[in-house]
């Protein structure tokens, strides 16, 4: 659904070909994104891939080696952060501890220049957004995280920025908390449409906040979409392997065609299943979600293999089918009373679902 | 378990406390005892009496004494704000400016005065006051002390910094501060216990110096312990007991003012910084 609401809207900021290097170590390599007005844009990958480094370069608070950042078609890249018309919000808040809750939110108005009068208005305004009506008057020290991190979103949102920055903004929440405030953040966006680029390396966070996603990886993008998109259709292992769970399995790709893939399986089963762009000839691997496999007779299915060992998980059951060449591969079963559920030592067929295979970039 | 481990049962604990307790501070106790002596015998009681230090201020002495404290109070105050400022423009350049050639040499070079034995300096001074042609008074003696005060403006002022994440600064700056905005709004009162706390440790250590003022105050300029020490020459008595007194009591207040300041601020820190967590 994003990605036709959204495939029209105007680019809010155009990151094209950026490159950040630290002396020897490249933390960006390339990197070109489109991030379009009013989305809610995650960029998601694993601690160390460059995704602080790379919304940091934004802010302004890093140069970039090469490459350019465009804001609404103009180019900041050089811009120091404080004529940049975006706002962060930092993994660790960084209120002023000398400054009480109003004095916090006001400081980027009064340094736009805002008169004290309309700028106390619209601290009140964002305050009552975020529900903190009542805590003008406290000092950062006297308010709890989840309150602290409101005010550093109330601070980031009242100069009215083109785009907001969020730093892992939930990181230091507890969960039950980060939960509540996921919702919460996905409204103020709609509510604001202030463009959000959202900084996380929790997966759950990504798919269930964002219009479209980057997985970030080693300081290359790796693959932009809906978090659908990432899910059902990751484009390499890396991305397969980061979201969610997955059985890559080894394959001999015999013949591409038409976006589709006949593949060899271990064990001498065929398979056709789409292929990823790019995706070559030969050996390669595909990814099968775990709950997108079922069971079959014993050589029914396009597998085989002997159940090793089952993980009860609440709503779930995880089945680990060991295939004839060693290879484990992970089923997920709901555990309902209609499903069927192979006891340990059980020889099975397993089965993927239509679609559910997808040969993927190495 | 823990007692094993514990300080206080090493054998000579107590001895050692006691004695290391006595060496420092009974000749002050004796000190501060005698003022108040109605004798005019510097070792026998002859009664409590406030004779001396009315002695001090309205007495034979007083007149050269009041001289010598205004100018060891203008001296002091001067080099400590001066000092203070130096200490602040050099933390700010020492922890904000990344890190640049000479960084540690630096720090050396702000730090020597500590090092280097006071006589030396004095020496150093009087001779280099003396070649370029500067007659020694008060301006002399200032600008000796503002050098050697620097030192110990810079630790507090530097130690306070260190625990400032440069976080904020980025904040204010992100929030469209300039970076004289965010120096004056953010850094600058973040600092400000460390700063408070610097000042008053330069006052202090102006106030009580006397080796490097001996060398360079020149003829007919007293601050007060050179005051003091021309007092003793002339035989101890019971009005020195007096006015080290006061010295005393005026270096305990600053010292103790130093410490609250610096409490506070780190009491500040630790909730800006939990509260995060």
């Amino acid at each position: 659904m994003g990605n036709t609401r959204e495939s029209m809207k105007e680019v809010a900021v155009d990151i094209v070909n950026l490159t950040k290097c630290y002396g020897d170590f490249t933390a960006l390599s390339d990197v070109s994104l489109d991030i379009r007005d009013n989305e809610f844009f995650t960029l998601l990958g694993p601690s160390g891939c460059g995704k602080t480094t790379l919304l940091r370069t934004v802010a302004g608070f890093e140069n970039v080696t090469e490459g350019a950042i465009l804001l609404y078609g103009e180019d900041i890249a050089n811009l120091p952060p404080n004529k940049r018309p975006v706002n962060t919000v930092f993994q660790q808040y960084a209120l002023f501890p000398h400054m009480d809750v109003m004095q916090n939110v006001l400081f980027g108005l009064l340094r736009l220049g805002q008169d004290a009068a309309s700028a106390r208005a619209r601290v009140g305004e964002v305050l009552e957004m975020v529900q903190l009506g009542g805590f003008a008057h406290r000092l950062p020290g006297q308010l709890s995280g989840g309150q602290q991190q409101r005010v550093a979103l109330a601070r980031a949102l009242a100069p009215n920025p083109k785009v907001l920055l969020l730093d892992e903004p939930l990181s230091a929440l507890d969960l039950k908390l980060r939960q509540a405030v996921r919702l919460e953040l996905q409204q103020l966006q709609r509510d604001t449409g202030i463009t959000f680029i959202f900084v996380t390396h929790d997966q759950e966070e990504a798919l269930t906040m964002s219009d479209r996603i980057a997985v970030i990886a080693e300081g290359r993008v790796q693959q932009v979409g809906t978090a659908r998109d990432i899910y059902e259709a990751p484009i390499n292992k890396f991305v397969a392997d980061f979201i969610g769970e997955t059985n890559l399995i080894m394959v001999q790709v015999l013949g591409l065609a038409d976006g589709n893939a006949t593949c060899l399986l271990p064990g001498g089963g065929k398979c056709t299943c789409p292929a990823a762009q790019g995706a070559i000839a030969g050996e390669g691997h595909i990814s099968v979600r775990p709950e997108r496999v079922g069971f079959a007779e014993p050589d029914a299915g396009v597998m085989s293999g002997q159940v090793a060992r089952l993980v009860y998980l609440g709503t779930d059951m995880h089945v680990d089918v060991t295939l004839v060449d060693g290879e484990t591969i992970t089923v997920r079963t709901q555990n309902s009373t209609g499903s069927y559920i192979p006891p340990v030592g059980e020889n099975v067929g397993l089965t993927f679902e239509q679609g559910a295979a997808r040969l993927l970039v190495d | 378990m823990a007692r094993n481990n514990d300080m206080r049962w090493f054998p000579g604990f107590s001895v050692t406390t006691l004695l290391c307790l006595f060496l420092l501070y009974a000749p002050l106790i004796i000190v501060a005892v005698y003022s108040f002596n109605d004798s005019k015998s510097i070792t026998n009681w002859g009664g409590f009496s406030l004779r001396w230090y009315a002695d001090v201020f309205w007495g034979v002495e007083a007149p050269r004494f009041r001289a010598a404290a205004i100018n060891s109070f203008i001296i002091a105050i001067s080099a400590a704000i001066t000092s203070t400022i130096i200490a602040t423009m050099a933390a700010t350049a020492m922890l904000r400016a990344g890190r640049f050639r000479g960084k540690t040499f630096s720090f050396a070079l702000i730090n020597l005065p500590l090092m280097v034995p006071e006589i030396v300096t004095a020496v150093a001074s009087l001779i280099f006051f003396s070649a370029i042609g500067f007659t020694t008074g008060i301006l002399t003696i200032l600008i000796a002390h503002i050098v050697f005060c620097i030192p110990f403006a810079y630790l507090p002022i530097a130690a306070r910094m260190q625990g400032i994440d440069d976080l904020y600064e980025q904040a204010a700056m992100d929030l469209y501060a300039t970076r004289l905005q965010t120096f004056r709004l953010i850094l600058l009162p973040l600092m400000a216990p460390g700063i408070i706390s610097g000042f008053l440790l330069a006052f202090i250590i102006s106030l009580d110096d006397f080796i490097i003022t001996n060398f360079v105050k020149g003829a007919g300029i007293e601050t007060l312990p050179t005051a003091i020490f021309g007092s003793v020459k002339q035989g101890i008595k019971p009005n020195i007991m007096a006015i080290s007194t006061l010295l005393l009591a005026v270096s305990v207040v600053f010292v103790t003012l130093s410490w609250l300041v610096g409490r506070i601020g780190q009491k500040q820190q630790q909730t800006a910084t939990n509260g995060g967590e």
